[in-house]
């Protein structure tokens, strides 16, 4: 019954970190059919950011709350620059060409950014304890549950129910869904579609940014951090439907727990049960769970 | 003379959209036959069940004596009937040459992939057969042009060039003029029938061209709301005023004979 | 035959000129272009798939199959003959590209490309969590025995070196030979309309299982080569940053001729290896650099050069395609 609860709460807590690095993954590729790699970038240079900013905000005895805004804000900065700098400065040479090259551009790009990381921060490691310290821990039961781990789950679903409102209910949501149906028919109905990319593209490297920010308290913030993050963030995104936000919410759900379930039960198969649910889904339904477009599997 | 492809009682319903029904057709070899309709009245049903891409729900069909019901493309071009797209299929990166020997190679090769994994490709055998194919539907001039680069008309032929390639009794053709100029259509259908009569293949061809079909068909099947309404020799079935009020369209007396579309 | 003799003719020359050029070279640049042939084999296998659309993440999978199949007949088998420990690696990671092509062989695009890295990360997943198999850290891979003789010292890097080139040599007749061949032929077709291909009597997902069986057993033997060359198995040989390597070597070399994947693989190694050497802590970027420069302005790849110079010396016959 405990070991149920624990698995549950776990599992929640990972699908929240899940939610959080694969929202912006999709969006991107959801409208630009990139699979971009250089999310690991932004997710790195989040961490790296927060970690110092928020570290030294904190060193300087400023009130709590305003720490976690400027994670926030942060991350927001790093996106904005760095999705800048990459779409108009590099990707936008790219487009027409084919979905691999693409890729293989982004990892090129992912491939530099890890060593301008290791150019500004050197190779040290960096650990940014206070905001999990503040946020102090819940007893339930004989469960110790860290605070700071709630208000991630609570963030994530925030994010979630902001993101599908945003897409569903504004106006530029809705173009952005018109993109990434056809994005022939948008630019003939009058869409910018240059300008849904580009801003496209910063939104999803801001989330990407957003999501080392916050998860940078519970990890060490060093070189290389960015590459698991790619590739679960791609299991997640897979899982979910390329381009779904809901699929990426349920995707990260389900490998969250399914993950915490082989940590508790099955130790030596927790890192195989993610891309194990990620092969399995793509095997009974390749485009994912929520996406309704089928792959033209022939 | 006993027929070389023979429908019987052929139905293909989706669900509860009944997209052909009641079919019974046979045709004799060498027959060309003319296949009009509307647009959703059946005909690509009836095309796609015969060369094995639709799996027919009732029926069945039957080629020079065998039952082909429901057996998968691939089988059905090996056993004989071959068939064009309206939308030429086809390489586009490769050489109207490497085209047709890539088609007359697959046609050679026909115990399978480990075959042809240890057949070469380029062998004076597959190049002269290549060759006298395109000398066939005349688009030598095209030799070592990139497919991509043809004119829609030249495109046409060499679909048609390649579906024969197999030497298959019967070929189905859909739409073969559609997207050519009306100058040019009846020069590009007179290459076609004449090559493949040459061949001694059966035709079946789909066309909204009415005098495309008047001049090249032996034979018309009009269909209309997933079943045949007609079925005989093409003035007296184009001229059947039921017909020309649900596909065709009455027929005009101008100066200039044009055409007359469904 | 013209066609075919004057490429093999060149190939041959290349290769004796190497080998016995190879006697005269620092052991270090021995040893690189031992590892350096070992990958290529796996980019050979890459081009083999390219060259019909596809482009799979996870080829380490069978790279890793072969490294540890390897490693673990030597430790476990008491096996030590190189070519025992080679057909093992090959017979292993050709079935397990058997298997998972039934499913593979049903994608395309960008499907294939994820279903391929999920299954890489699988194996990864199941190296890492297994201690007997040493998890992160790996382990050691004795030098090997070639038909009871066991080359002392400087020599065996040497062997070693003439045996990988040997295989590589054959590899490259063989899948030269396949590309002449008209199921090696089908490739491009494939990416052109496989409906055309479909209504002309070809599997289309048969034949990309050929392919595929082809290409993985091509990378296990290339991870099997490259175990015995690092002496060394671990995990990550089955991590996607391999995988992504091979691709970028591929994208590198080009898919127009075989040829490029030993040249690109080689030119691959060396930048990798001066790259570390002369810009230790931005290694990285100069390789990120190349493949950015290699994509806007050579995008079909070093092989492509090849072609070109073909073609000024006039050797390579104008209409027919490699």
């Amino acid at each position: 019954m405990l070991t149920a609860f624990a698995i549950l709460t776990d599992g929640l807590v990972y699908a929240a970190y899940l939610f959080l690095i694969a929202i912006g993954l999709t969006l991107i590729f959801g409208v630009m059919r990139i699979l971009n790699v250089t999310h690991g970038s932004f997710y790195a240079f989040g961490a790296y950011g927060s970690a110092i900013a928020v570290g030294i905000y904190f060193d300087r005895g400023f009130p709590a709350a305003g720490g976690f805004l400027l994670m926030v804000l942060v991350a927001m900065v790093i996106g904005l620059v760095l999705g800048l700098i990459l779409e108009r400065g590099l990707l936008r040479l790219f487009y027409g060409k084919d979905e691999v090259i693409v890729v293989l551009v982004t990892y090129a790009a992912f491939l530099i950014l890890e060593d301008v990381i290791k150019l500004i921060w050197g190779p040290n490691s960096y650990a940014l304890y206070q905001p999990l310290a503040l946020a102090g821990t819940i007893d339930v039961g004989s469960l110790v549950l860290s605070g700071y781990d709630i208000g991630l789950i609570v963030f994530a679903s925030l994010l979630a129910i902001g993101a599908s409102f945003a897409l569903k209910r504004t106006r530029w949501g809705h173009l952005l869904t018109v993109v990434i149906f056809d994005r022939e028919i948008a630019a003939a109905l009058g869409i910018n579609v240059t300008a849904v990319y580009t801003i496209t593209f910063v939104i999803g490297a801001m989330l990407g940014a957003l999501g080392g920010a916050v998860m940078a308290p519970k990890i060490a913030v060093t070189l290389g951090i960015g590459v698991e993050v790619i590739v679960l963030a791609f299991a997640v995104v897979a899982i979910g439907g390329m381009g779904s936000i809901g699929g990426a919410l349920l995707g990260a759900l389900i490998v969250g727990e399914c993950r915490a379930a082989a940590v508790h039960l099955v130790p030596q198969i927790e890192l195989f049960v993610i891309y194990a649910v990620m092969a399995l889904v793509l095997i009974f339904r390749p485009q994912g769970l929520f996406t309704r477009i089928a792959p033209r599997k022939i | 003379m006993s027929a070389i492809l023979n429908v019987r009682e052929l139905e293909k319903t989706f669900g509860s959209l009944i997209a052909a029904h009641n079919i019974n057709i046979a045709v004799p070899p060498l027959q060309t036959v003319g296949i009009i309709g509307a647009n959703g009245a059946g005909k690509t049903t009836f095309v796609n069940m015969i060369t094995g891409h639709l799996r027919p729900t009732k029926g069945s069909i039957w080629f020079e004596g065998r039952d082909i019901t429901g057996r998968p493309s691939r089988e059905i071009t090996r056993l004989g009937i071959a068939r064009s797209f309206q939308v030429p299929q086809i390489f586009a990166s490769l050489t109207v040459l490497e085209n047709i020997c890539t088609a007359t190679a697959i046609a050679r090769t026909t115990s399978g992939l480990i075959h042809q994994a240890l057949t070469p490709l380029h062998s004076s055998a597959i190049l002269a057969d290549s060759d006298s194919a395109l000398e066939l539907f005349r688009i030598a001039g095209y030799r070592h042009a990139l497919a991509a680069t043809l004119p829609q008309g030249a495109r046409k032929l060499l679909d048609i060039a390649m579906a024969i390639a197999g030497a298959p009794r019967v070929v189905l053709l859909d739409e073969p003029t559609s997207g050519i100029s009306i100058e040019e259509k009846f020069d590009l259908m007179a290459v076609v029938i004449a090559a493949l009569k040459r061949r001694g293949i059966t035709v079946l061809f789909v066309e909204h061209d009415m005098d495309i079909v008047e001049r090249y068909a032996d034979r018309v099947l009009a269909f209309y709301d997933g079943t045949v309404i007609a079925d005989g020799p093409p003035v007296e079935t184009l001229e059947n005023p039921r017909i020309q009020e649900l596909i065709s369209g009455p027929k005009l007396k101008l100066a200039v004979p044009n055409g007359r579309h469904a | 035959m013209t066609m075919v003799s004057r490429p093999v003719l060149f190939g041959a020359l290349a290769l004796i000129i190497v080998a016995v050029v190879a006697l005269a070279l620092p052991s270090w640049l021995v040893s690189l272009t031992t590892l350096a042939f070992a990958n290529a084999l796996v980019v050979l296998g890459l081009i083999i798939l390219w060259r019909a659309g596809l482009v799979p993440f996870g080829q380490a999978l069978f790279y890793a199959i072969g490294a540890y199949a390897v490693a673990l007949i030597d430790r476990y088998g008491g096996m030590h003959d190189v070519f025992v420990l080679i057909t093992a690696a090959a017979v292993l990671s050709a079935f397990a590209a058997f298997l998972t092509g039934f499913l593979l062989a049903r994608y395309r695009e960008i499907f294939f490309a994820m279903l391929s890295l999920a299954m890489s990360m699988i194996l990864y997943g199941a190296l890492v969590k297994t201690e007997t198999l040493g998890s992160t850290d790996g382990f050691h891979v004795e030098a090997p025995t070639y038909l009871g003789y066991a080359p002392q010292g400087a020599m065996h890097l040497l062997v070693l070196f003439w045996l990988v080139l040997a295989f590589s040599a054959a590899s490259a007749l063989l899948v030269f030979l396949y590309f002449r061949s008209v199921a090696g032929a089908l490739a491009v077709p494939v990416r052109d309309s496989e409906i055309r291909l479909e209504f002309l009597g070809v599997s289309v997902n048969g034949l990309i299982h050929l392919n595929l069986v082809i290409s993985g057993t091509l990378a296990g033997i290339g991870g099997a080569f490259a175990a015995l060359s690092i002496e060394h198995v671990d995990p990550n040989m089955a991590y996607w940053t391999t995988s992504g390597g091979f691709v970028f070597v591929t994208i590198l070399a080009g898919a127009g001729s075989v040829a490029a994947a030993f040249v690109g693989s080689f030119v691959f190694e060396f930048l990798k290896s001066i790259a570390y050497d002369i810009l230790p802590g931005t290694w990285q970027i100069f390789l990120g650099a190349v493949l950015l420069v290699t994509i806007l302005f050579l995008p079909e790849g070093l092989g492509s050069l090849f072609g070109r110079l073909r073609q000024r010396l006039n050797l390579k016959p104008a209409n027919v395609s490699s």
